[in-house]
């Protein structure tokens, strides 16, 4: 909302600084998200009048001029041949700035000789003065203003540009906006009086209203001006409508706005003519209804539309826009004027579906108060009959099924402490209030005040919305800072939460780097790496990009990679903790969080000491180990397959007997559908919950030997497809052996085709003895005879 | 024998100061000391003296092998000293080289702010609760007071799930203050909790929107909580996250689930208050939206209003980083290029 300094000054009397009343405004809650001055620049610029216009020696389209300034004359060359004498124009001294008419820049003005002529000054246009982009010819000041009084006192002005909120619609009005400074600054506010000779016929025989939907017309305003001429509006009228940022039309309609602007009441004014019967029904439309509105668009109606109708046609889509038959039109010679009220939420729908948002519709939507239409016809009646003549008929229609008693609050002045801790004076809070327009009466007793809300502040319904009005005007500067004194609650922790950053701590020291990925993604990058069916589409997606929820990390991830690779030489390594969706029917959907990493690129930066190894399965594999262990669990790896991932190198992460995840190579075609480097992409998987779950079952403590250690180096051979996993943990089953390390593993000429070679480190210990070299021979004979038993291994001579 | 002695003495103490290195140390060892050396065989001769010099050529002897060793142990010491400089001295590195990487990752600047604002109001008692990312409507405006069709809820562009009824009831949480309901309705008073989360908003992307981001919602409830409480917590909050010298406001604003509903501000970073880009010539940069729980709201989850009181508050975390680091695009947050998140 727009509100210009002066159109403020018609109702309260303001003598701070604008600055202040701005902060005051933003505290209070309508913010000023702006303040534009125009006039600040005017200096040397003064109100002139022509005294003499003769042509110029030199040229045809020229003229000079001769102003009079007040303090002195001068005579300047004009390009506008239509001054004549008695104009009264800005006129600019040497020195003054002024907007260059063809480069836009400010300018200071200089002596210039034009076609051989002196011209000591200058007579501007709008464009000129920083007003508009009129350029063509000289502005044109009003008859009666005053010779050689500053330009910038004149017509200088400061708009504010506010943001209000939706619970305010008052505020979406000049004498609003007006309220809250006279509240500011403790003062009565000076209301227009609309009041008018009327002159017509009485109205009652002339138009008739009926609400056929009460429920969606609380009240229905009419006024009838005879015989008006249609015109442009005076130019005060024109400027104050283009400072609030609407475009002037002609006399009526500008009324119409300028009441609107003034009051917060939309108005709407029909060619009476057109309208058929002189009848206006309120009633919702019929299916299919077709109305051309004043945009010129038709418009298709339904029954959850109101419409306003003739005894036959729509002539308006109630509060949303009138029709374009029934338009104030130059030869329009009867108006007739409505200011009605709407139900705020079929007219949300209605523009809504419409996809038409109007000055109207957004004041009726937020709500406004049945009980402004009267004072702002009467306000547009004064006006039109001001401004465009005419004759008003006698009294107004004025139906009015939705009156409900004005809303009074019971109000306990406790409820000031109670609410923000502190206390204000009885006689303070009826102050405040009062300047707001609340009347307080005393109640039953001392504490407690009867509060009639004003009609325009539809917002205020109870105890709580009285003391923010006391708060707001008061500033909250004046509430004191204490910290909670209350009961702590007794704390009941989500393990989840220390669990998910004791996760990103670890994996940040296993060189992962986090990132935060969109939960939403497309159906072909989700197609492309995991089954879809049950993922969750949204109605509203901001592109196709974004039009599922995610119901894996991993698509995220690697695209990720493929952004990231084109700057990064070293391999990536990145992990996301983040949630997944899968619908489930009518409810909302399942949601589970993943922990997901991925690696690829080079195992170590290119390096001076070289090692051009690439990251794979087992730089992955290693991550969820170190992890894992780091949270005392001990995960086995089961092979497995998985769409979208490499065949032979998927491995299922088990916790004893729970599935926790999975770690991976992607499938290469995957990785090509990502446009990645054609190199190795390891990938591991964990869902949280189901860690979490087992991470629950920590073992338990294992006493430290205080005896010697021994070492003892095996080597064995096997089948190639016995898995590694199957040797160590037969070896770990005697109790001797504390640790097995995988050591060397070979295939090749020294052992037979379809077998491979591997070599342990084995460490043996005893709780409570020195382990003899016969004790390690025979462990040691016995381990080899178990592997030969259960998977056919050799020692390897 | 005692000038035979003396000759040998000092021709072996001549022999031994010129030499330097070991092996030549060792032939002198051998020379002298060893079991053919002319020590042991001058020794070895003793035998042949007669009884009165025996005694006396016995003792010069064995002072003589005496100093012989502790001159050899002296020198070998010495020269042992001497190679181990040498080689020190040809396995020098250079230092300058790199060292091996041990790659470090990082936390991503969202989670090391949301850790930051989560460990403030811990320690100011809150616990912390989290919900679900996608919402009923009746959570994510009902229950907060903006019914449908109501203009506040323009504050809030909404996702909405995709139904064949076309039915709209399930949404993407467009703030974690669905999060209150869902808490009141099933605990009592008293309630102290920090409700982080994801939220997303239906609107294009510029350097200032982003469709996803993350809220940290508060919520205290009990008997006489008022706005004072609230004013401290966060004032409190501020001064920790922003620094001792840092002035913030209270401001009146909507939000239809709070009555009185504020807004708080801090002086701005970059003019002190005097006005510049930053904070749009104000002086003051908001951070967050709060206010006293709204009457209705409580009655919603059966608090009765005129028992309970409480404050609620939500600011969006991106901001924070993004004024303190000067980054002047959001979408940088969740573009995850490296060159970014490195710098966190």
């Amino acid at each position: 909302m727009k509100v210009p300094l002066s159109w403020l000054r018609e109702y309260v009397s303001i003598s701070q600084p604008l600055k202040e009343l701005a902060g005051k405004l933003t505290m209070s809650g309508t913010e000023v998200k702006g303040i534009e001055v125009t006039g600040k620049d005017w200096d040397k610029i003064c109100v002139g009048q022509i005294t003499a216009v003769e042509p110029h020696p030199n040229a045809d389209r020229l003229k000079l001029a001769t102003v009079d300034y007040g303090t002195g004359q001068s005579t300047v060359v004009c390009g506008d041949l239509s001054i004549q004498v008695g104009d009264k124009v800005p006129f600019a001294r040497l020195g003054a700035q002024l907007v260059d008419g063809h480069t836009g820049a400010l300018t200071s003005l200089k002596p210039a000789r034009i076609r051989g002529v002196v011209s000591e000054g200058m007579a501007c246009s709008e464009k000129e003065l920083g007003l508009s982009e009129r350029h063509e010819r000289v502005m044109k000041l009003a008859a009666d203003s005053p010779v050689g009084v500053p330009l910038a006192d004149h017509l200088g002005d400061a708009v504010l540009d506010l943001e209000v909120t939706p619970n305010r619609p008052d505020c979406l009005s000049v004498m609003g906006v007006a309220r809250e400074v006279a509240a500011h600054l403790r003062q009565e506010m000076k209301l227009p009086e609309p009041s008018y000779a009327e002159e017509g016929s009485p109205i009652e025989g002339l138009v008739s209203v009926e609400i056929a939907d009460p429920d969606l017309c609380r009240r229905y305003c009419a006024s009838l001006i005879e015989g008006v001429r249609i015109g442009p509006s005076p130019a005060w009228l024109q400027h104050r409508l283009a400072a609030c940022g609407m475009r002037p039309i002609n006399n009526i309609v500008d009324a119409t706005n300028y009441v609107m602007l003034e009051y917060g009441q939309p108005l709407h004014a029909f060619d009476f003519r057109q309208i058929g019967g002189g009848k206006i029904i309120v009633r919702r439309a019929s299916e299919g209804e077709i109305i051309t509105s004043l945009d010129g668009v038709d418009r298709v109606l339904n029954p959850e539309m109101l419409a306003i109708a003739d005894s036959k046609i729509p002539v308006a889509i109630a509060g949303v826009m009138g029709g374009a038959d029934s338009e104030v039109i130059d030869i329009t010679t009867s108006v007739l004027l409505e200011s009605a009220n709407f139900n705020p939420v079929s007219i949300r729908r209605t523009s809504s579906d419409l996809k038409l948002r109007s000055e109207a519709s957004i004041r009726f939507e937020r709500g406004i108060s049945p009980e402004l239409t009267m004072p702002a016809l009467k306000r547009a009646t004064q006006l039109i009959l001001k401004l465009a003549g005419g004759k008003a008929a006698r009294g107004i229609v004025d139906v009015y099924p939705g009156k409900r008693e004005a809303e009074t609050i019971l109000f306990h002045t406790s409820w000031v402490k109670r609410l923000l801790g502190t206390d204000l004076q009885r006689e303070q809070i009826v102050e405040i209030l009062a300047y707001l327009g609340f009347d307080c009466q005393q109640a039953n007793s001392s504490e407690t005040l009867q509060v009639v809300v004003p009609y325009w502040r539809v917002d205020v319904s109870r105890a709580a919305d009285l003391v923010e009005e006391l708060a707001r005007i008061i500033g909250y500067d004046y509430i004191p800072t204490t910290m909670l004194g209350s009961q702590l609650p007794r704390q009941q922790i989500d393990p989840v939460l220390a669990f998910r950053e004791e996760l990103r701590d670890l994996l940040v020291g296993c060189g992962f780097q986090e990132v935060i990925n969109y939960s939403m993604n497309s159906r072909e990058r989700l197609e492309g790496t995991v089954p879809i069916e049950k993922a969750v589409r949204l109605a509203n997606p901001l592109s196709t990009e974004q039009e599922y929820l995610r119901t894996s990390l991993r698509p995220g991830l690697l695209g990720l990679l493929k952004v990231n690779q084109k700057y990064e030489d070293a391999g990536i390594k990145f992990f996301e903790i983040g949630k997944v969706f899968f619908a489930r029917g009518d409810d909302l959907p399942e949601e589970r969080e993943f922990l997901v990493g991925i690696a690829s690129g080079p195992r170590v930066p290119q390096s001076w000491f070289g090692d051009n190894s690439l990251l794979d399965f087992f730089d992955a594999k290693g991550a969820v180990e170190a992890v894992l262990g780091r949270l005392g669990m001990e995960p086995a790896f089961e092979p497995a397959t998985e769409e979208g991932l490499y065949p032979g190198r998927v491995a299922r992460i088990m916790i004893g007997q729970s599935p926790v995840g999975v770690v991976a190579e992607v499938h290469p075609g995957v990785a090509k559908r990502f446009d990645l480097l054609p190199q190795p992409v390891a990938i591991f998987e964990l869902e949280l919950e189901s860690l979490l779950n087992c991470a629950k079952l920590r073992g338990r403590y294992r006493p430290v030997s205080r005896f010697p250690r021994s070492v003892r180096d095996i080597a064995i051979i096997v089948d190639v497809a016995t898995p590694a996993v199957r040797i160590v943990e037969i070896i770990r089953e005697f109790s001797l052996v504390t640790q097995v390390t995988l050591f060397d593993l070979y295939m090749g000429e020294q052992v037979p085709l379809g077998k491979k070679s591997l070599a342990f480190r084995v460490a043996y210990q005893s709780v409570d003895h020195t382990l003899t070299e016969g004790e390690l021979e025979s462990v040691e004979q016995e381990i080899l005879v178990r592997l030969s038993e259960q998977l056919g291994a050799t020692l390897r001579a | 024998m005692l000038t035979e002695l003396e000759e040998l003495r000092t021709k072996a103490l001549a022999e031994l100061s010129r030499i330097d290195n070991l092996s030549e140390l060792e032939k002198w060892r051998v020379r002298y000391l060893g079991r053919k050396g002319a020590l042991t065989s001058v020794l070895r001769g003793l035998g042949s003296l007669p009884i009165e010099d025996r005694r006396s050529a016995g003792a010069t002897a064995n002072d003589i092998k005496a100093l012989l060793e502790a001159e050899l142990q002296r020198k070998e010491q010495g020269l042992r000293e001497k190679e181990l400089v040498a080689v020190l001295e040809q396995t020098r590195i250079d230092v300058s080289l790199p060292g091996y990487p041990v790659p470090l990752g990082r936390l991503h600047p969202t989670t090391r702010t949301l850790r930051e604002i989560c460990d403030i109001f811990v320690s100011m008692g809150f616990q912390i609760v989290e919900g679900p990312e996608v919402e009923w409507d009746y959570y994510n405006f009902e229950a907060l007071n903006i019914p449908k069709d109501h203009p506040a809820r323009d504050m809030w562009a909404t996702f909405w799930l995709d139904t064949e009824s076309g039915d709209r009831s399930r949404l993407l949480r467009t703030h974690t203050s669905p999060m209150q309901i869902r808490l009141m309705e099933t605990v009592r008073p008293p309630i102290r909790a920090l409700m982080p989360g994801r939220v997303y908003r239906y609107e294009a992307t510029d350097a200032t929107h982003e469709s996803m981001f993350y809220q940290v919602e508060g919520l205290a409830v009990d008997q006489g909580i008022t706005m004072s409480d609230l004013k401290g917590t966060l004032f409190e909050f501020a001064r920790r996250l922003f620094g001792e010298g840092r002035k913030a406001r209270f401001r009146c604003d909507y939000f239809p689930f709070v009555e009185p509903g504020v807004e708080m501000a801090i002086d701005c970073f970059i003019c002190q208050g005097a006005g510049c880009r930053l904070c749009g010539n104000t002086g003051w940069i908001e951070i967050l939206g709060a206010g006293m729980v709204h009457p209705e709201v409580l009655r919603r989850v059966n608090y009765d209003p005129d028992i309970y009181t409480g404050f609620a508050f939500g600011m969006g975390v991106e901001r924070i980083p993004m004024l303190r680091y000067g980054i002047d695009d959001i979408r940088l947050f969740y573009g995850n290029d490296l060159r970014f998140l490195k710098q966190f």
